[in-house]
């Protein structure tokens, strides 16, 4: 990992994939020390309360629940569907949005505030202009 | 300080137009605007002019390299679906300040086919389909989903807004499609993203809308036989709510939209006789009725389901035909609104005359996101 000519670990598809290549991937979040807010990505100003420099980053939790969700039919080329569109409350917080995979997408499948986890895996296969690899997050129904 | 009044007001019918520029279509919207006003291009001391697509193409200026080149100030708005809106806003705030007597506002919009949103993916991998969907029917599908959790909406609820605002555009001349749609055909369309089909997607066209705006003391030398007065303007970005930033909150920055034109204009939504609303999607409609307080929260299914918002209903909304049915050039709806407000305002609507309209509500969302709400009264 020191030496330069060696090909690179996966990359994280978002900044706020955390440990991408390693076995401890995870999503950070930056939480608000004046009001508890809950961002994603980096940021320094808070814009639920204004503070400066109150925020510190957060390890976000693998688990969460359904929040809503549409059945994705129509999409660009290339793009596999139909697929579930998830907004996701994890526990403890943060909201993130994903693709909810591993259940039929039948909204007679899906329940509101129904038990996911976050798991990790492979981009779709989707690659850079360079040609890296990168790593994504995904929801599942929990066990 | 006096109120704003519109004295002309026009839209040209909403359509495809591959063989026109963008500036020839709000230049056309100009003019009949302002020969509705009885006015000349030269009579206008600022162009307000919304466009999206070209909005860094400075649209304002070569729509008036198309009509008059008077060296009038020129501002060009951009604000997502909330440009016209903007525009109109900005050219009655300019009234308002007392900077000017006589503005014109223009929006104007060419659109191809095809989804909306879902771009980025400008570093990296693009992350459509990847991290769920960015795209414009997904996100407010989501949301008319949210509203499902609270409420139990169905998709049958859902798909009569668009039976109901189908039906109304058969009697708007102007609308892009006039075309009946039962319930039926419009859930067994094609499924966009669920549980928006395509018939509950607003469609994509060409189209221009152009107002003329003047001060009370202009109004009255012009004569207020026609003249419509602005009673309140309002525009807002979306407050801090939790999930915003990852589920567009298109609820909290219309309700601080509302609350803020209702006080402005001393009137409460029952007071309001038609209401020309952003329905983007047939979703977001029913989320609209709630967020600008046609109805308690909770109510807005009953309220399609007995008929409340279609013609002839308690509060009629969408009249027009709507954004899913007259259309939805982004940079010209916000304008479109106000015509059909002016229209049933001055009793000139035709088959789809409100009876006795006296106040109307005219209401736009921009994702990203912008809320504007202007409400208009009719001159005794």
């Amino acid at each position: 990992m020191s030496d330069d000519n060696q090909v690179k670990g996966p990359l994280p598809a978002v900044p706020y994939i955390k440990g991408a290549g390693t076995d401890d991937p995870y999503l950070e979040g930056m939480a608000c020390g004046g009001c508890g807010a809950v961002f994603l990505g980096e940021r320094t100003t808070c814009s639920k309360c204004g503070g400066r420099d109150t925020l510190a980053a957060k390890r976000l939790a693998h688990t969460g629940k359904l929040y809503s969700y549409s059945i994705v039919f129509r999409s660009f080329p290339g793009i596999e569907v139909p697929y579930i569109s998830a907004i996701v409350d994890l526990d403890g917080g943060g909201t993130v949005k994903g693709n909810l995979i591993g259940i039929e997408p039948d909204p007679a499948n899906l329940s509101f505030d129904m038990p996911v986890d976050v798991i990790f895996d492979d981009a779709l296969g989707r690659k850079d202009k360079e040609g890296n690899s990168y790593i994504s997050y995904f929801f599942k129904p929990a066990a | 300080m006096s109120d704003v009044y519109v004295v002309g007001v026009d839209m040209i019918k909403f359509g495809r137009f591959p063989d026109k520029t963008v500036p020839q279509l709000g230049a056309q919207a100009a003019l009949m605007a302002l020969d509705d006003a009885g006015l000349q291009i030269q009579d206008m001391q600022a162009l307000y002019c919304g466009n999206l697509g070209q909005a860094s193409g400075m649209v304002g200026q070569r729509v008036l390299q198309e009509i008059g080149q008077t060296g009038m100030a020129v501002v060009n708005c951009a604000n997502a679906c909330a440009t016209g809106a903007t525009a109109f806003r900005e050219a009655w705030m300019s009234i308002k300040a007392g900077v000017f007597d006589c503005v014109l506002a223009v929006g104007v919009e060419q659109m191809g086919k095809g989804l909306l949103g879902g771009a980025g993916g400008a570093t990296g991998i693009p992350k459509e389909g990847l991290l769920g969907s960015g795209t414009m029917p997904a996100v407010f599908a989501e949301a008319g989903m949210e509203h499902a959790r609270h409420h139990g909406t169905t998709f049958e609820q859902f798909a009569k807004v668009s039976v109901k605002n189908h039906h109304h555009s058969t009697m708007n001349p102007k609308a892009m499609y006039q075309i009946e749609t039962p319930l039926e055909t419009v859930m067994n369309a094609e499924m966009i993203s669920y549980p928006n089909t395509k018939l509950m997607c607003s469609v994509n066209v060409d189209g221009s809308a152009a107002a003329v705006l003047v001060s009370e003391k202009k109004a009255k030398e012009l004569g207020m036989k026609r003249a419509v007065r602005v009673k309140a303007s309002v525009l807002t970005s979306d407050p801090y709510s939790d999930r915003d930033l990852v589920m567009p909150d298109v609820n909290s920055v219309t309700r601080i939209a509302a609350k803020q034109a209702y006080e402005m204009a001393g009137i409460g939504p029952s007071d309001l006789n038609l209401v020309e609303l952003h329905d983007c999607f047939a979703t977001a409609e029913i989320l609209h009725y709630e967020n600008l307080g046609l109805c308690a929260d909770g109510e807005a299914g009953r309220m399609i389901d007995e008929g409340e918002t279609a013609l002839g209903g308690r509060i009629p909304v969408n009249v027009s035909g709507g954004l899913l049915s007259k259309g939805h050039p982004l940079g010209a709806t916000g304008i479109a609104n106000i015509y059909e407000l002016c229209t049933h305002l001055r009793g000139e609507a035709g088959a789809r005359q409100v009876e006795n309209a006296r106040f109307g509500l005219a209401h736009v969302i921009g994702l990203g996101s912008a809320c504007g709400i202007h409400i208009l009264e009719k001159v005794a």
